[in-house]
């Protein structure tokens, strides 16, 4: 469905429908943006949406230079213009603020724009790759192949458990990038860490079994006082315990070996290596000593009564890790557009163009002398925080006016 | 006393809440309204204990069966946001954080009683659905923070547009004047069907209560009444839900009346509509749409799959873009534009509940 032709052309038309529409309000808002402001005079003022009237008993000039003050602390690059005895300031700010909606829109288009290189430029596919083995290709689903331009090897692949579940906790295998016969690269990827080499990333994605494949068992063992060895053995192979004359032939092997709750006898429940175990008979000076499982994740199962300890390490050359392949060169410019679109989206919803006109001029009532302050202001959203913004000038001036007058 | 107590406890708070803040608009008595703000309240710091204790327990519950990781990886990977379980408590409880700032800020307190309901109706839910309360080990493509940050940021937003659902629907009571009125007609139904889900709910919770909490959504979910095993019942449901229907909208003009003359005005709704909206629409774009799509880049080597719940938050984001648009583009306001923000907040329900329970996809939680 979303490669048929009509979800591409819905697509189109969208873009092309955003294109038209926001080309044709840029001039409008461009013009918005640069129209110089004007002062208001008295009656537009009283029109504004949000608007306060206050008079105080102070110079006019204190007056004028307070608000000036705090309009500036507020964020305000003020102007002034006198006509007569009064005086009106006037400022806005955030002017650009007009522009986030179209700093979506844009990163709307990029978005497209990354989707569609991604899918002329880019591929997905998957490569099932055994343990110790290399490719030079990937596969899609539609059974193609897909040439790398190197080399990549898996060295190992293993399953963490949740300790005492099954649960599985991590999936990881060691890929290897080979370049002219030379190791570039070597990662551990798990799943949320892949490898990305020449723009081809690699993902885990699932692992299997290899049908009979004949694995080494990696043992660690270690003599009571001695170091520890490396050992890697086959099923039926003897090895001895360095410095030791104790002797381990190996027995048996399970992928999944447990206790049967009912029966109490040992069974194999999962042909994965859920919780590997092998088989391990021990023999001193030709005399069988002791048989024992030893349990790849519970190593206290391998240290044997003299105190020497064998980890079985691993069970090697039997899985294959499931990659996923995939190489996209848009996606970096999925992911410019994601930060240009939070940045408009930001500008567009939490900030607004605001502006504010704040007229001075004398006023005589009552006998009295007075300065009559009109403030009027407009903002392009959230009026009412805007109109407590204004009450937090007008205070602030009026606080000062009065420290003023005190002096 | 446990965690589980704490949440049985504010959940009964949030319910006793809702009947309050139902009273209140009834009795319009300061008292009854102030009683259901500290209910509302209590609840809320008893739930907000309750979330940290499971946070403990997650933690513990880390720290034991997990390699060790830093304090703060294991911090963040035992956060109670890993199940359908854990993500509709924190999204209840946000839900009631943007109600109880709203009621502070605006001083209105008759939102309450559109808000708690939506508290109740999760709350209900996860007990009917049965999903699971246990605190299961993270799958490994749930071990990101991306996905945590996802996970974190988009309830926030779902719960912003679930106050704007409350605000919208009461916002279409007051606009509305005859029983003609599409609008009238939309908001009874929605309303209704609202209410109908809740009381199937509630048969269903005392009907199953004695069962296993294992069991999965498609063996409770409405089982009891229409989803019934018995014909006599789902017909007795459906009948009674169309009785129903048509009683709330023959008689919802009177529930106009009881909200006119309280501290709302259909400017306040539209404000905090459009509000929650705003807060709630940035939020969704970054946390449900660009860290999701991070993290599945991440995870799966995609970041877009068009899996349904994806194909889903595109469509509750073109709605509200629709409801953005149709404000400040082509100018509407009042009943029309409230409308696109109601169906905004049901298409956010069909994209989590509807896909989470009823589809499987990548975002099946806990399974892979
Ligand atoms: C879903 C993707 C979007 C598409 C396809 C889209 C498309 C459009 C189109 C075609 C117009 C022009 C409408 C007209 O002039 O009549 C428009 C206008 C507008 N859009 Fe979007 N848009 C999208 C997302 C957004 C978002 C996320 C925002 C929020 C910030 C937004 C904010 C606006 C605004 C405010 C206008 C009106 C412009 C004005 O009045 O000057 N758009 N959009």
């Amino acid at each position: 469905m979303y490669h048929s032709w009509w979800f591409i052309t819905l697509l189109i038309l969208i873009c092309v429908n955003l294109i038209i529409c926001s080309l044709e309000r840029l001039p409008k808002t461009l013009k918005l943006i640069n129209t110089p402001m004007k002062p208001a005079g008295e009656t537009v003022i009283k029109t504004l949406p949000v608007r306060k009237e206050l008079k105080v008993k102070a110079n006019l000039k204190a007056v004028k230079d307070e608000f000036f003050n705090s309009l500036a602390a507020s964020g305000f690059h003020v102007s002034e213009s006198t006509e007569g005895d009064s005086a009106e300031l006037y400022s806005q700010k955030g002017k650009y603020s007009r522009l986030g909606l179209y700093i979506v829109h844009l990163s709307i288009l990029l978005i497209f724009t990354g989707a569609i290189i991604g899918a002329r430029f880019g591929f997905g596919g998957f490569l099932n790759l055994p343990e110790g083995e290399t490719s030079d290709v990937a596969y899609t689903g539609g059974g193609k192949t897909i040439p790398l331009g190197f080399t990549i090897k898996c060295n190992w692949y293993n399953t963490d458990y949740y300790r005492g579940s099954d649960m599985p906790q991590e999936f990881q295998s060691e890929l290897v990038v080979i370049e002219g016969g030379r190791e570039v690269l070597k990662k551990v990827i798990e799943v949320n860490n892949p490898l990305t080499y020449k723009g081809i990333t690699f993902y885990q994605s699932s692992y299997g079994m290899i049908p009979n494949a004949a694995g080494v068992f990696i043992l660690k063992v270690t003599p009571v006082r001695g170091t520890e060895h490396v050992l890697n053995v086959q099923i039926g192979d003897t090895f001895e315990m360095p410095g030791t004359g104790l002797k381990g032939t190996i027995n048996g092997f399970s992928p999944a070996l447990t206790r049967d709750p009912t029966t109490g006898n040992l069974i194999t429940y999962s042909d994965k290596l859920i919780n590997p175990a092998v088989l391990i008979q021990f023999s001193e000076a030709g005399k069988q000593s002791f048989t024992g499982w030893i349990l790849k994740r519970y190593p206290e199962t391998g240290v044997l009564p003299q105190g020497h300890k064998v980890e079985f390490f691993d069970y090697w050359g039997v899985e294959y890790t499931g990659l996923q392949v995939s190489r996209d060169p848009g996606v970096w410019l999925i992911y410019l557009a994601s930060i240009i679109m939070s940045i408009g989206l930001y500008i567009a919803f939490f900030m607004s163009n605001k502006k504010i006109w704040v007229r001075i001029s004398p006023d005589v009532s009552g006998g009295k002398s007075f300065v009559k302050i009109s403030v009027g202001g407009s903002a392009s959203k959230n009026r009412l925080s805007y109109e407590k913004e204004v009450e937090r000038i007008i205070a602030k001036a009026t606080g000062a006016i009065e420290e003023r007058s005190k002096k | 006393m446990t965690g589980e107590t704490f949440f049985t406890i504010s959940g009964l708070s949030y319910l006793l809440a809702m009947v309050v803040y139902i009273t209140y608009l009834a009795a319009r008595k300061n008292a009854v309204g102030a009683a259901a703000t500290t209910i509302t309240v209590f609840g809320f710091v008893s739930q907000t204990i309750a979330l940290l204790m499971r946070w403990g327990d997650s933690y513990n519950f880390w720290i034991e069966t997990s390699p060790p990781t830093t304090l703060i990886l294991s911090l963040l990977r035992s956060a109670p946001l890993r199940n359908l379980y854990e993500s509709l408590i924190f999204f209840v409880w946000c839900l009631i954080l943007i109600h109880l700032i709203i009621e502070f800020r605006y001083k209105i307190r008759s939102l309450g009683a559109f808000v708690t309901p939506l508290a109740a109706l999760t709350l209900v839910f996860i007990d009917v659905s049965g999903t699971s309360k246990e605190i299961q080990p993270l799958v490994p493509a749930l071990q990101s923070n991306w996905l945590l940050f996802h996970v974190l940021i988009s309830f926030l937003g779902y719960a912003a547009f679930g106050v704007s659902f409350g605000a919208g629907v009461v916002h279409l009571i007051l606009l509305t004047e005859s029983r003609e009125d599409k609008a009238y007609i939309f908001w009874s139904i929605i309303v209704g069907i609202f209410i109908i889900i809740l009381v199937a709910m509630g048969f269903d919770f005392f009907s199953v209560s004695a069962a296993k909490p294992e069991e999965v959504i498609q063996n409770y979910f409405l089982k009891s009444t229409f989803r019934s095993s018995s014909g006599g019942i789902v017909a007795i449901s459906w009948i009674a839900s169309v009785a129903f229907l048509f009683i709330i909208w023959r008689y919802g003009l009177g529930l106009k009346k009881i909200l006119t003359g309280l501290s709302l005005t259909a400017d306040l709704l539209d404000e905090i509509t459009y509000k929650s909206i705003a807060i709630g629409f940035p939020l969704f774009t970054v946390g449900g749409l660009i860290m999701g799509a991070i993290w599945a880049n991440s995870a799966w080597g995609k970041y877009w799959s068009w899996d349904p719940k994806e194909t889903w938050s595109l469509i509750t984001w073109f709605v509200y873009a629709l409801y953005l648009h149709a404000r400040f583009a082509a100018g509407w306001r009042g009943k029309r534009v409230t409308i696109l923000a109601v169906v905004g907040f049901i298409t956010v329900i069909c994209t989590y509940l509807g896909v989470n329970l009823l589809l499987s996809g990548l975002h099946a939680y806990g399974s892979e």
